[in-house]
């Protein structure tokens, strides 16, 4: 009798170990494909929540400055005017023409961002500061090196000072969180001035201000200086950004 | 090395008396890490001098106003004559896993730098300049690191070198800190993130030397120094420039090698012409 039960719970566990054998790899690759659409399903939520700000056509159309690359190689911006229906508040309009510029030229070559980076969220402070927060793919597809990182942030902050007067500074996130440099060069970590000439007027206590020391020229862009933010007037997080930020 | 231990620790008491321990953590131990630093990366060489530079540099690079007569009744330290510019700081940018631009042949600017540091130090060493490099082979020193081993000494300038991934192939420039705010605190010292602010005019006229140069000799390269807010230079107390190659984009790395000596050239011509001017700045970002 006890002979026999002892064949029976072997023959079991055997059996229990071939099912094992052949069923734990199948269970992995199903728990795999299930966290890879899981992940897939955030990051299109996350970009249906985040999509470019549709453009009202029934909003006046107005001729829009946007700051793409001159094609020379000389690190140059020039300027193109697109006419669009921008809304007459300042964050939507921050909104209107930075996906438009992320869209990109017609001629690809003279893009200042990467193609893949989206603007995950805009907020404008009282004092005239901007949150920028971009996708990852800013960080990781803007070519690494001085001359390439100063292009993608002047025409980000060369656009909003020709369209949207109230923003003053611009403060650069990645992916909601404050990054040190934006491909391993450029200093994220203050804010780079925007509108000079507001600046001028109301300079800050806490992060005093100076203007540069050339006013930027279509031409020859002179780079924004960047400042040191108030710790209390940039977030690094804010309820309602992408990942909880 | 040898470190004015008594002069560090009556700054640093000062420092905590009146600032508590945020103003002496965010300079002084740092610049104790830096004196340290440099002086294991330092060849045999230049380990004599360059002790005796960072020594002599401690003290008299942390307050930028005249500090009052006494303090607490403690004597201020003696004052320390100052010394011309006889060191320069070289940077290879990146290191270890971060590799920086890289080029479809292959190309890394980590590795391109530390060969065209090696052939600035080369030229340099023989127009007479001490040269310390912030890396000396495949390692990733930190921004803070870097500019700690340069705030570290006296009498120096700080040179980083960078190939860059876009720009006309062929080409070079330099550029200089963004333009901020001179800050001081209570103490009268710079805080460390700003370090750079009192050398922006020198900065920009050690810049504007080198491009000059380096625009007679690559052609299509600007004629002055441009702005940037280039993280590494923000933290370094010294003049402080970038120079940016174009571009690992070139069909073979020889094409970058051969502007080698040229870059190397223009680097020790304008800082042996910037020497005469070289003057630690004591107040409010002039020189």
């Amino acid at each position: 009798m006890t002979t026999r039960w002892i064949k029976w719970v072997v023959g079991l566990l055997c059996v229990a170990v071939i099912v094992g054998v052949f069923y734990l790899p199948i269970l992995r690759r199903r728990l795999r494909a299930a966290a890879k659409l899981q992940q897939q399903t955030a990051e299109q939520a996350r970009r249906e929540l985040t999509q470019a700000v549709p453009i009202n056509p029934g909003e006046p159309r107005v001729k829009a400055k946007l700051f793409w690359a001159s094609g020379n190689g000389d690190g140059a911006l020039v300027d193109s005017t697109v006419e669009l229906p921008l809304s007459d508040d300042s964050v939507l309009r921050s909104k209107q023409v930075l996906n438009t510029l992320l869209a990109g030229p017609v001629d690809a070559e003279l893009r200042t961002l990467p193609p893949d980076a989206v603007l995950l969220a805009f907020y404008l402070l009282p004092n005239g500061t901007a949150i920028a927060d971009f996708s990852e793919a800013l960080a990781t597809a803007t070519p690494s090196g001085i001359q390439s990182e100063q292009l993608a942030v002047d025409s980000l902050t060369r656009t909003l000072e020709a369209n949207v007067p109230r923003v003053q500074r611009l403060k650069i996130l990645i992916h909601g969180q404050e990054v040190e440099t934006l491909a391993g060069h450029l200093d994220l970590t203050g804010t780079f001035l925007v509108n000079t000439k507001g600046l001028l007027v109301a300079p800050s206590v806490a992060a005093p201000v100076v203007a540069p020391t050339a006013p930027p020229s279509a031409e020859k862009p002179a780079a924004p200086a960047i400042e040191k933010a108030a710790p209390a007037a940039v977030p690094t997080a804010k309820p309602g950004s992408p990942k909880g930020a | 090395m040898l470190l004015d231990v008594a002069n560090i620790a009556r700054m640093n008491q000062r420092a905590w008396s009146r600032n508590g321990c945020r103003v002496s953590a965010f300079f002084l131990l740092p610049v104790l890490g830096a004196a340290a630093l440099s002086y294991s990366s330092q060849s045999p060489s230049q380990t004599s001098p360059a002790a005796a530079a960072a020594q002599s540099a401690l003290p008299q690079a942390l307050p930028t106003t005249p500090a009052p007569a006494t303090l607490q009744g403690l004597p201020l330290p003696p004052a320390v004559p100052r010394a011309g510019l006889n060191i320069v700081v070289l940077d290879p940018a990146h290191g270890g896993t971060d590799l920086g631009a890289r080029g479809t042949g292959g190309i890394r600017e980590s590795e391109i730098v530390l060969d065209f540091a090696t052939q600035v130090r080369r030229v340099l060493e023989a127009q007479g300049f001490q040269v310390v490099q912030t890396r000396q082979g495949n390692e990733d020193p930190s921004f803070d690191d870097r500019s700690a081993i340069a705030n570290a000494q006296s009498g120096a300038v700080f040179v980083t070198l960078h190939i860059a991934s876009t720009g006309l192939p062929g080409t070079a420039r330099v550029y200089v800190n963004s333009d901020l705010p001179v800050t001081t605190n209570a103490g009268g010292l710079i805080p460390w993130e700003r370090a750079q602010t009192p050398f922006q005019a020198l900065s920009r006229k050690l810049g504007d030397l080198v491009q000059g140069l380096l625009a007679q000799r690559f052609k299509g390269s600007p004629n002055t120094a441009q702005t940037a807010a280039v993280r590494q230079l923000r933290t370094t107390a010294a003049p402080a420039i970038a120079v940016e190659i174009s571009s690992v984009v070139v069909e073979s790395r020889a094409d970058l090698d051969r502007m080698a000596p040229g870059v190397a050239d223009a680097i020790a011509t304008g800082v042996a012409t910037f020497r005469p001017s070289y003057v630690v700045p004591t107040t409010g970002g002039t020189p």
